[in-house]
């Protein structure tokens, strides 16, 4: 059986996707592949990370445009066949767009580019994506962005908090993101998009381990 | 077919914050301008397209709803002008 292998995608404009890749094969010893975003065959790959960067240059909006890659349209099968898909930052941008999260990514509150080491609480243990000690677990990662508050009406809020499907709310926010929200799901759990970088925060040299956990989840099955 | 320019006008929804109308709005004031009460910004896209009459109002919608706009946090509008 071939060894379980997560696609890190690759938009014009990604930035991140070789840390995604030097965290998963350096420190965890996972097998990653890099797909090009005009590439709609996502058989050899077990799950897929969306990284971080600017996709399109941010034309129109961030993750406006990366949606109508082939490879995006050919995510919809992959995700309903269950199997994982990450989005952090502009992958989490790219998601909504695309409608496989609700809700939208817009510019922070205070107009400045933040980038920082944050505390989050972690709010479900849906997709077994955070490792879930206790009811008050925290974790710390960095985040990196201009458009990162988290945007939704009333009524997709309520969905959000009655199906359990925010992941990560910031302690302290950042950025002015409705209710907190630093990370959600969707309702089958397999797919977590966030603003905060787990890829950085894989090593004790850079300044912290807690995106180790999210990470390694991305080989279950 | 026809050619046709249009202009579609994209939006913030009145209940998304808007912190770059907002810093504009701050700047303005330093003109000595006094009394704006709001301020908030807009994209305004110009297409020249050429279409069947019949199909031009269905292939604005499908464009603005699909990808001009996000529909989540904006609202659009847009103005046909057969050339």
């Amino acid at each position: 059986m071939a060894s379980f292998t997560v696609g890190i995608v690759v938009f014009p404009g990604s930035n991140c996707d070789r840390d995604v890749s030097w965290a998963l094969e350096g420190c965890l010893d996972i097998k990653t592949k890099f797909l090009w975003h005009e590439s709609s065959d996502l058989n050899d790959v077990d799950s897929i990370v969306l990284p971080g960067g600017f996709s399109y240059g941010d034309y129109l909006r961030c993750g406006a445009i990366a949606r109508f890659s082939p490879l995006i349209t050919s995510l919809h099968d992959f995700v309903k066949s269950g199997r994982r898909v990450l989005g952090i930052c502009n992958g989490f941008q790219i998601l909504t767009e695309s409608g496989f999260l609700p809700g939208a990514l817009v510019a922070n509150k205070n107009l400045n580019f933040i980038c920082d080491d944050v505390d989050l609480n972690v709010i479900t243990s849906k997709g077994g994506w955070f490792q879930k000690l206790n009811e008050t677990q925290n974790i710390k990662l960095p985040i990196a962005h201009g458009e990162g508050r988290y945007h939704c009406d009333q009524d997709t809020l309520k969905k959000l908090t009655d199906n359990d499907l925010i992941a990560l709310k910031y302690k302290t926010n950042p950025n002015g993101s409705t209710s907190d929200i630093a990370g959600i799901t969707n309702e089958k759990g397999n797919v977590l998009g966030l603003m905060p970088h787990p890829e950085r925060a894989c090593d004790e040299s850079i300044g912290g381990i807690d995106g180790l956990y999210t990470l390694r989840s991305l080989i279950t099955q | 077919m026809d050619q046709f320019e249009v202009k579609v006008f994209v939006r913030l929804r009145p209940s998304v914050l808007d912190p770059a109308g907002e810093a504009i709005k701050s700047a303005s004031s330093k003109l000595g301008v006094a009394g704006i009460k709001s301020l908030r910004i807009g994209k305004m896209i110009e297409v020249k397209i050429e279409s069947h009459e019949e199909d031009i109002k269905e292939n604005i919608e499908l464009l603005c709803d699909r990808l001009f706009a996000n529909t989540v946090i904006e609202d659009y509008e847009y103005s046909i002008n057969k050339l």
